[in-house]
This record gives C-alpha cells, structure tokens and sequence, in this order.
C-alpha cells in the first residue's frame, strides 16, 4: 500500500527566513510517529502545512493521494497547540459541535475519553484550566475516526497522570489503518510509544529512524540524543 | 508495572525480558493464555509494533506459542521455563558480582558477606 503521507522537497519561507528547507519524508499506515526539535524549528508550519492551513509553500505534499484540500481535511483530524473552543460553551456543547462538524465524530468514544481524564459535561469551559482546555480538545480531536491524526504538542500542559492517559487513549486508539504524528519537545515521557521519530533543526531534518534502531546504534534514549544534537 | 525502562536499552528487549520474569515467577502460568497484541502494548504503555516484534522474538525462542484462531500462549514445556528461570538467576548474580566487584571486594570477601547475610536470615533478623 502507498504512504499515507508522502512529502518531498517541501520548502517554506517567512519573508527572508527559511523555515523547512527542502524536506522529504513519508509517513506509512498503522506508525505512531514523534516529531521532535527544538522551539521554532519549524514543528508546527510542517503540521500546519499537512493540514492545510498553509497553502503557500514549494514542493510536494500528497496525503493518501491528494494535495491539501477538502478531501484531505476531511480524513485529518488536527490538534492545534492553541486551543480554539469558545469559552461560553460547557463540555457537552462542545461535544455536540464537534459531532455536528464532523461525520467521522464518535460520541461514545469522546463520552468514556472525557471519563478518562475525569471531566464533566456540564463544565464550562471558561472555568476550567488550561491544562483541562488541553485535555478536552484532545479527547474531541482522538474522537474522531480519522485516516492521520496531527497533533501539536498535546503534552505541553499536561500533568504526569494526564500524561500517561493521554498516552493511553493515543494506544488504544491504535489501528493499522490511520497515522499519528505527535510533535513534542518532551521527549522522554512519549519516546516508547513511537515507531519512529524524525528530528527537525534549523528547518533540515537530522534524524529519521526507529526508536529501538537508534536506542540500539546509539546507546542513547531519543531524549539523550536530543541532547547531544541540540546542546546550547 | 514497571514502565520505566532504561534509557539507552531497546524497549523490545526490555520487555523481553520483562515478560521472561512473568513467565519464570509463575506470574504468567505455563499453558495460559496471553491478552492481545494492543492489550499488551497499553500494558507496558509501548507502541503495538515495538510489543509485536518483542512477542515474535520469544515465539522464536519458543516460550510464547500461537494457536491460529484463538490467540498467543505460554508455553507449557516446563523444562524450558525452569531454564529460562535459571538464566535469569545466572544474570542476576552476575549483575551482584559485578557491582561487588566495582565496589572493591574480590571474590573471597564477597562470599564471606554473603555468608554473612545467610547466616542473619535464617536467624531470621
């Protein structure tokens, strides 16, 4: 079967500065894969490119076959590293937006989520923390049957027990079918759960190999390898 | 569970030998059967492919075995899980006798501790 994601020679530009210089990477079916560099290496554009909310970039970008478009949203569900869901709303609301929004949505799934990671439907979201927020639009975005899941930085607000339900829900919604990409900085809590990891610095990728392959050539955790690549 | 596996180790060896301790300590009963691939994998929290290739390695070494409609199994030849068990017994005093050895006892001094030890269990201190 082809790659579900297939990018090649995929530059972008701010003005003057280069943010992915000239990258190409595929993504098969059924991996978990991290992606991983240091702040402002150009994590998110790539998401935000596979995603569609850029449309402005040189280079090839082909998602189960089609260039961003509706098709390819269609079958994305992304995590932004912003949350986006309008305060005035309380959980079950967002819910229902979010089964309204997309065919692929399954409230059963989203119903025993929002129990894992022990919220209430009648919440508003205004009164809850960021963390919470996090916790919530993960849920809604891993309710979804979708082909690729993009999330960025799901773990940035999340404590050790979050965490490690997070970790759970990204595990059991495991299928041979779809493909997770997660960008992270933390590194160490996450690094078992991917098949591979591709590490991006100055826009080039630097690393694209097994977890277990370069724990195994490196005598190193991805986490020490990440260190030792981008020592300040 | 243990979850946290060292850093510069191969996690599919890691849980290799994990399991091979569930299998010797009785924890994992010959002739049982095991959960399911995705199970496991959110078991040990480790990704489905990392827990597969580990089970493909010990159906290999023959203490894992899979029947084709109803799943993975444990072995039931009780002489390779007494020798599985022996291994482990062998790695672990290696790992004793060389953290001794680091420590700066030979090996005369280490058995006099050990002896030492034995002695004050029985006694039962």
């Amino acid at each position: 079967m082809a790659n579900l994601i297939e990018v090649k020679s995929l530059s972008k530009k701010y003005g003057s500065k280069l943010i992915l210089d000239n990258i190409s990477l595929s993504f098969e079916r059924g991996a978990i894969i991290g992606l991983i560099g240091p702040n402002g290496c150009g994590k998110t554009t790539f998401i935000k490119i596979l995603s569609g909310l850029i449309r402005d970039y040189n280079g090839d970008v082909k998602i189960d076959g089609h260039s961003p478009d509706e098709y390819t949203k269609s079958i994305i569900s992304y995590l932004p590293e912003k949350t986006y869901l309008s305060d005035w709303m309380k959980i079950k609301d967002a819910v229902t937006f979010f089964a309204d929004f997309y065919n692929d949505f399954d409230r059963n799934k989203a119903e025993s989520m929002l129990e894992q990671f022990g919220l209430n439907p009648e919440q508003r979201i205004k009164s809850m923390s960021k963390g919470m927020q996090e916790k919530l639009q993960l849920a809604l975005v891993m309710s979804r049957n979708a082909k690729v899941y993009l999330l960025d930085e799901p773990l940035g607000g999340l404590d050790p027990a979050s965490r490690k339900a997070m970790l759970d829900i990204i595990l059991n919604n495991y299928s041979e079918n779809s493909l997770v990409l997660i960008s992270t900085h933390i590194i160490y809590a996450v690094e078992k759960i991917f098949d591979r990891v591709v590490m991006i610095g100055d826009g080039k990728i630097l690393i694209n190999d097994s977890v277990d392959y370069l724990r195994e050539t490196t005598g190193k955790s991805i986490e020490g390898l990440f260190e030792e690549v981008f020592r300040c | 569970m243990a979850n946290d596996y060292s850093a510069n180790v191969p996690i599919y060896l890691q849980i290799i030998n994990e399991i091979k301790l569930k299998i010797a300590s009785g924890e994992w009963k010959t002739g049982q059967r095991i959960l399911p691939v995705r199970e496991l994998a959110m078991q040990f929290t480790v990704n489905p492919n990392t827990m597969q290739r580990a089970l493909a390695e010990l159906e290999r070494e023959g203490l894992i075995y899979t029947e084709r409609t109803t799943g993975k199994f444990v072995t039931s030849d009780d002489i390779l899980v007494s020798n599985v068990r022996d291994m482990l017994a062998r790695e672990y005093m290696q790992s004793f006798f060389s953290s001794m050895q680091k420590l700066g006892y030979n090996m005369g001094q280490t058995m006099k501790i050990i002896e030492d030890y034995v002695t004050k269990y029985k006694e039962g201190k």
